[in-house]
């Protein structure tokens, strides 16, 4: 039913795929429009909270302090949701998730299970393995309904389907639940998606879902929504699995505070989500409460089974490494997608990850073995918008060059690095700028060099229009001027013997 | 004052009218400048691009030349920030005791050139006469990592004879990024046709900035799509003399 998921394995490079999303204009006009309007939302509400900045430097303080002690945070979450009910599960990597979850469902009893919103699952790409596994999964998520009916993949993680509009959405819906004559405004769609859904909360009695936050010190989990489609889901089933990455713990209910403002804010320029959902192990947990069990049946609102996966996935290793380390603070709001003028661009499968924009080419580098996302750290300019907007301050510039590095010292490790055209070209460059001698001779050189490649153009200036070889990139839209005849330094010199 | 000048790799390559502009402001307001000729290139497109090794021997170098300066004045928002956000971490890499005080006693002192006149000399006006129509684009790295604000704005402001128009989406990259305009061309020429689109719907005879780079990034298209209009850095336009208005 859904279509391949975003597996950086097997994705093109940045470039190549951000070349095919270029010819895509009804994508780019969508997603410019979205992240416009999302962008405005948020300087909107970001703008009235007076002690923002405090705010985000108070957010990025917990999740540093959280990842400095994740071990005692994670195994305090882990005592304090077995006590409360719940099952805690560790997963290793993808695999294992896949097979702790498939393995839950079952003993659920349950061939389909209704999913809210989890990026993390995307991550392991669980609905195919789910469906391999005889088990059919029902986004209920609106915007991962759209992607699953349209057999599409997730371009942002907050809003996964921004790339589409309300007319492309409109026929998926029409085609996909056999509704021909269904009309196009939001509330004809709104409509269409509920009777859906309805009928999927009320029949499967098994869900799986993402969390936003783990709570250490209660054991609880909380998952932020706008939908309440998410409360349906933690509500409603038999069994809940909850899937999260071990980064996802914050150590105090109090810490919620910080988080339930910067998150919502950041994501969707909303002042608070509209459904905030925190749920401590399971119904019934609480039996000394002097109901008789038939009284306690009409107070039921959550799963009687309720399991939660912590999935490392790589994770540890993003933490051992002290200048990565920070990318695990992400709260996952997308601010820094929306900002981005890459991304802007090119929308979020350009990045062969679930997760796209920045964060995408910061995380799934670390996240994959580095040879498959070689090209992310480079799908950047460097322009700082995503680190000025990050709610918790994660320096994603600074990480981008320390993951450049990375891909460097693997491409110039060995024989093979000893024929790498750019290793070598920066090698020699950095030879050159060593002395003044050899600088001022590149400078004469480069002079020379050009010549043939110079035309003068009406004014008689000279520009050049076409580059060789690497280079090319650079005249496939801009020409370059020629060089001057005297560098700084020459004119300079000649300053000074002439006494000026 | 006595200003020692750090002109950059490519301004002295490509840009020397940058340069000249420079030190004629300065002398014009009062203060010896000085040019240290060993300097080569402040290593940001190595560290950039992930070459940290090769750019540690030129931190050395810049240190080198300049550890005794009054003042260092840099015609290049971009190569300011990469001195700034990464010369001290690279001198602790470095781990030589003596380099990293040499750091962190020099770089209170290197200045980006409109950061120089507003924020050490406190000047708006440094009179200067340019009677053109132009537009101003923040460089990303001015904007964001040396947080310039108003500063070039205000000096510009105070141009004589300047027809200043405000450029829509100023924050926005021009798509240039060093070697990403190459390594991701598509996407950098999506980017720099907004810009472009921007400056051309100014009507502006000029577009001007803090940083060579993304001038020439701009210049490149501008002058490809044969539409007329220049870019000049911002040096050159407070160069502009007073004189020429007798």
């Amino acid at each position: 039913m859904s279509g391949a998921g975003l597996d950086p394995k097997t994705a093109p490079t940045f470039p190549m795929a951000a070349k095919a999303m270029m010819g895509d204009v009804q994508l780019r006009k969508n997603v410019r429009h979205a992240t416009d309007v999302i962008q405005e939302k948020r300087a909107r509400v970001v703008s009235e909270m007076p002690d923002w900045q405090e705010l985000r430097e108070a957010g990025k303080q917990i999740r540093r302090h959280t990842m400095e002690h994740l071990d005692f945070y994670l195994e305090e979450f882990e005592a304090n949701c077995t006590r409360a009910g719940g099952v805690v599960h560790w997963a290793r990597d993808a695999e294992e998730a896949r097979r702790i979850v498939i393995g839950l469902v079952k003993a659920s009893g349950s061939d389909e299970v209704i999913k809210i919103k989890s990026m993390t699952t995307e991550e392991i790409q669980l609905n195919s393995a789910l469906e391999a596994a005889g088990i059919h999964p029902y986004e209920t998520d609106l915007a991962e309904l759209i992607i699953q009916l349209g057999a599409d993949r997730p371009s942002h993680i907050v809003v996964p389907a921004l790339h589409k509009n309300r007319e492309q959405i409109r026929e998926i819906f029409q085609r996909e639940m056999n509704l021909p004559e269904l009309g196009g405004r939001p509330e004809d769609l709104a409509d269409a998606a509920r009777m859906f859904l309805r009928e999927k909360f009320l029949r499967v009695k098994t869900a799986v879902s993402g969390a936003n936050f783990l709570i250490a010190e209660t054991g609880g989990v909380c998952v932020v929504e706008s939908e309440g489609n998410g409360r349906m889901c933690l509500t409603l089933p038999e069994t809940l699995i909850t899937i999260a990455g071990i980064d996802k713990v914050l150590p105090r209910f109090q810490d919620l505070e910080v988080m339930l403002q910067l998150l919502p804010r950041s994501a969707t320029g909303e002042r608070m989500n509209p459904y905030n959902s925190i749920w401590t192990g399971v119904d019934g947990a609480s039996a000394g409460d002097g109901l008789r069990d038939g009284a306690r049946d009409g107070l039921r609102d959550g799963p009687r089974v309720f399991h939660v996966v912590l999935m490392d996935n790589a994770r540890t290793e993003i933490l051992a490494d002290d200048e990565g380390r920070q990318t695990l603070n992400c709260i996952r709001c997308g601010a820094c997608q929306n900002v981005c003028p890459v991304y802007r661009q090119t929308g979020g499968h350009a990045y062969g990850s679930v997760y796209a924009g920045p964060i995408g080419a910061i995380l799934t580098p670390q996240l994959q073995e580095m040879h498959h996302a070689q090209s992310l750290p480079y799908a950047s300019s460097l322009c700082g918008a995503c680190y000025e907007v990050c709610p918790v301050k994660i320096n994603i510039p600074e990480v981008l060059i320390h993951l450049r590095n990375k891909v460097v010292k693997q491409n110039t490790a060995g024989v093979a690095g000893l024929f790498d055209v750019e290793a070598g070209a920066m090698k020699a460059m950095a030879l050159i700028f060593r002395s003044e001698r050899r600088f001022r001779a590149a400078q004469r050189l480069g002079r020379i060099a050009e010549r043939p490649l110079v035309r003068r153009d009406a004014q008689g200036e000279g520009w050049i229009g076409w580059l060789p070889g690497l280079l090319g990139g650079w005249t496939q839209a801009r020409d370059l001027g020629e060089m001057p005849k005297e560098t700084f330094r020459d004119w300079w010199e000649r300053r000074g013997e002439n006494g000026n | 004052m006595r200003v020692s000048l750090f002109i950059t790799c490519y301004n002295d390559t490509l840009f020397p009218e940058t340069g000249k502009a420079v030190v004629r402001v300065l002398e014009r307001l009062g203060h010896t400048v000085e040019f240290p000729q060993g300097q080569t290139c402040c290593g940001q497109m190595h560290y950039n691009t992930g070459y940290q090794a090769e750019a540690m021997p030129l931190l050395s170098r810049f240190v080198e030349q300049f550890k005794g300066a009054e003042a260092v004045v840099v015609p290049s928002s971009s190569c300011v920030a990469m001195m700034r956000d990464h010369y001290p971490k690279m001198a602790l890499a470095i781990g030589r005791v003596e380099l990293i005080a040499e750091v962190d006693a020099l770089l209170p002192k290197v200045f980006e050139f409109s950061e120089f006149l507003t924020k050490r000399l406190g000047l708006e006006d440094v009179g200067a006469y340019y009677p053109h129509r132009v537009t101003y684009h923040a460089s990303c790295h001015g904007l964001r990592n040396l947080v310039l604000g108003d500063g070039p704005m205000r000096l510009l402001k105070a141009v004589r004879g300047i027809d200043l128009v405000e450029l829509q989406g100023l924050e926005q990259c021009c798509g240039f990024g060093g070697t990403f305009a190459v390594k991701n061309a598509d996407v950098s020429s999506a980017m720099l046709a907004e810009k472009t689109t921007a400056v051309l719907n100014t009507k502006a005879e000029a577009c001007t900035a803090c940083d060579n780079s993304c001038l020439m990034h701009i210049q490149g298209a501008l002058h490809r799509q044969r539409t007329g209009v220049k870019t000049v850095h911002l040096a050159e336009i407070l160069a502009g003399d007073e004189g020429a208005l007798r």
